[in-house]
């Protein structure tokens, strides 16, 4: 994590919210037998970036469908803005999400609908007085923003993985979230084009100083674009800290994640 | 032993029809509920309109020439075996407007557009395009279930008429080609002493079809698993289940239509 964004994060909290964006307190949660969240409790403000690394089933994704209400926790809870996403009613939970941004990990564009209209879509449902001139330009700005530029007339089947994970980013921005959901970012992409992406979600980072979860199983994008890492082992968060407490740690879990990745 | 499985077979089957049922019971009271509520989804029923109305005006006006061919000709060896051959303007105009025309649009639209709608909305859960459009505060019940569902209500009376008006056009064809007979001719032996409640009740039963055939589409798609296995098995129990049903509430409705237009 560059110096110059850690300081601004410190900055823009204290400045600004006192209130953390997202507050996850004690969430478990289980598919039959299997406990996939145990006891999670971390906290994200705005301005803030936290990655959360772990293996493949450690419910890293499922604390991201929690968060946004796409699943509910057996115990605990998460308050997103002030409103628990398992018991909020339905307006307290809709008003919530049009203030936050998911991009999922296969980006989740609507295939019957080309890139600009994906970009639209949460403008079309919830900026309905938005003149029609204002919606292009506002989708244009998006798309020259994620370098999509001139992409937009093309169909999610006919660009590529890194250009989808783009649009899912831009659609994710349309409504200018304060929280910034993004799960595994960099999957399946080439080197260059994860480094894009990280390159990407910095500079989005630091224009729109949002509080961002990204999951990722990519230490070196953590490294670049996190200002807190917390690492998942079977439900539970085994480390929280900067890239370089992890690096200090003596837990073999965390060495094996460090050194598979450098 | 035997007789202890196959009765806890015969047990989970019934459980699991029921739990079926009840499921399905309550989609539909959820998305009934969106429907009322606004905003109201006004373009994508427009464009479910044309996808499940506009086409499948060309395999229902098929199938209805089809049917009025075929009971044209059968009709018309038997009823000149008993002498009745007078009788076959109104055997062809009745069987095709109280039963042929109404159960085949049914079955046809539930197999275009049954599979249609389940193989569509399965992809879209599969690949988390479902979950996109809930975690940007649109309601997927409302902006997919509730248009299809709308839209094949309208739709099914309105392609009735058309497999009716091809059946009849298409039985006059046919019987001309045996005997010749003008077409003003057949058209008011065919309706003579034939009064709005010969026909109406019946056209307008197939929007019980329509909400069948939506109802279980939608539902089937939504809750989709698996990949492609999912959307294969989505799409195909859309249209057995539909079909079924159709075939089903065509009995009682026959019957309470008698019931209340002797």
């Amino acid at each position: 994590m560059p110096m110059a964004q850690e300081n601004k994060s410190a900055d823009v909290q204290d400045a600004g919210s006192i209130e953390p964006a997202i507050d996850i307190q004690s969430v478990t949660k289980s598919f039959g037998s299997q406990k996939v969240l145990d006891g999670v409790s971390f906290q994200v403000h705005r301005g803030e970036t936290r990655a959360i690394l772990g293996r493949s089933g450690t419910g890293k994704s499922v604390l991201l469908r929690i968060i946004v209400g796409l699943q509910t926790p057996d115990s605990g809870a998460a308050m997103i803005l002030g409103v628990n996403m398992a018991t909020g009613t339905d307006k307290e939970i809709s008003d919530v999400r049009k203030r936050m941004g998911f991009l999922f990990q296969h980006a989740a564009l609507y295939d019957s609908l080309t890139v600009e209209d994906n970009v639209a879509f949460p403008l079309v449902h919830h900026r309905k007085d938005m003149p029609e001139s204002d919606r292009k330009e506002r989708v244009n700005d998006l798309l020259k923003e994620v370098g999509l530029e001139g992409h937009g007339n093309k169909m999610p089947a006919d660009i590529s993985g890194g250009m989808q994970k783009r649009a899912g980013l831009a659609r994710a921005l349309a409504l200018d979230p304060v929280i910034l959901l993004l799960d595994e970012p960099t999957a399946g992409l080439d080197p260059i084009s994860s480094s894009e992406i990280d390159e990407l979600i910095l500079n989005l980072q630091d224009k729109h100083q949002m509080a961002s979860i990204v999951v990722t199983h990519d230490m070196i994008s953590a490294k670049t674009i996190a200002t807190r890492i917390a690492l998942m082992d079977q439900g539970k968060i085994v480390i929280e800290g900067s890239f370089e407490d992890l690096r200090k740690s003596n837990e073999s879990f965390v060495s094996q994640f460090l050194h598979r990745d450098f | 032993m035997s007789s202890s499985t196959s009765g806890e077979f015969r047990s989970n089957l019934i459980v699991g029809m029921l739990e079926w049922v009840g499921e399905l019971g309550s989609f539909f009271w959820g998305v009934l509920r969106a429907a009322v509520t606004p905003p109201f989804q006004v373009a994508e029923f427009v464009r479910q309109l044309d996808e499940i109305g506009a086409k499948s005006f060309p395999l229902v006006a098929l199938a209805g020439s089809a049917i009025g061919v075929v009971l044209a000709l059968e009709a018309h060896s038997s009823l000149v075996r008993f002498g009745a051959r007078a009788l076959l303007p109104a055997t062809v105009v009745f069987s095709v407007i109280t039963e042929m025309g109404p159960i085949l649009t049914g079955l046809i639209v539930s197999g275009r557009v049954g599979a249609g709608i389940g193989a569509e909305l399965a992809a879209m859960k599969v690949t988390e395009q479902i979950d996109a459009i809930e975690a940007s505060a649109v309601d997927p019940q409302k902006l997919l279930a509730a248009t299809r569902i709308c839209a094949c209500i309208i739709a099914l009376p309105l392609l009735t008429l058309v497999a009716s008006f091809f059946g009849v056009l298409l039985g006059w064809v046919a019987t001309s080609f045996i005997e010749p007979i003008t077409l003003v001719r057949f058209v008011n032996d065919g309706f003579r002493g034939a009064s709005f409640k010969d026909f109406l009740p019946p056209t307008f039963k197939t929007c019980i079809y329509g909400m069948i055939i939506g109802t279980v589409a939608s539902y089937q798609g939504m809750r989709a698993k698996g990949g492609a296995i999912g959307v294969g098995s989505a799409a195909t129990t859309s249209v057995v289940l539909s079909s079924l049903l159709v075939i089903l509430a065509d009995v009682l409705l026959v019957k309470i239509i008698l019931l209340f237009f002797p």
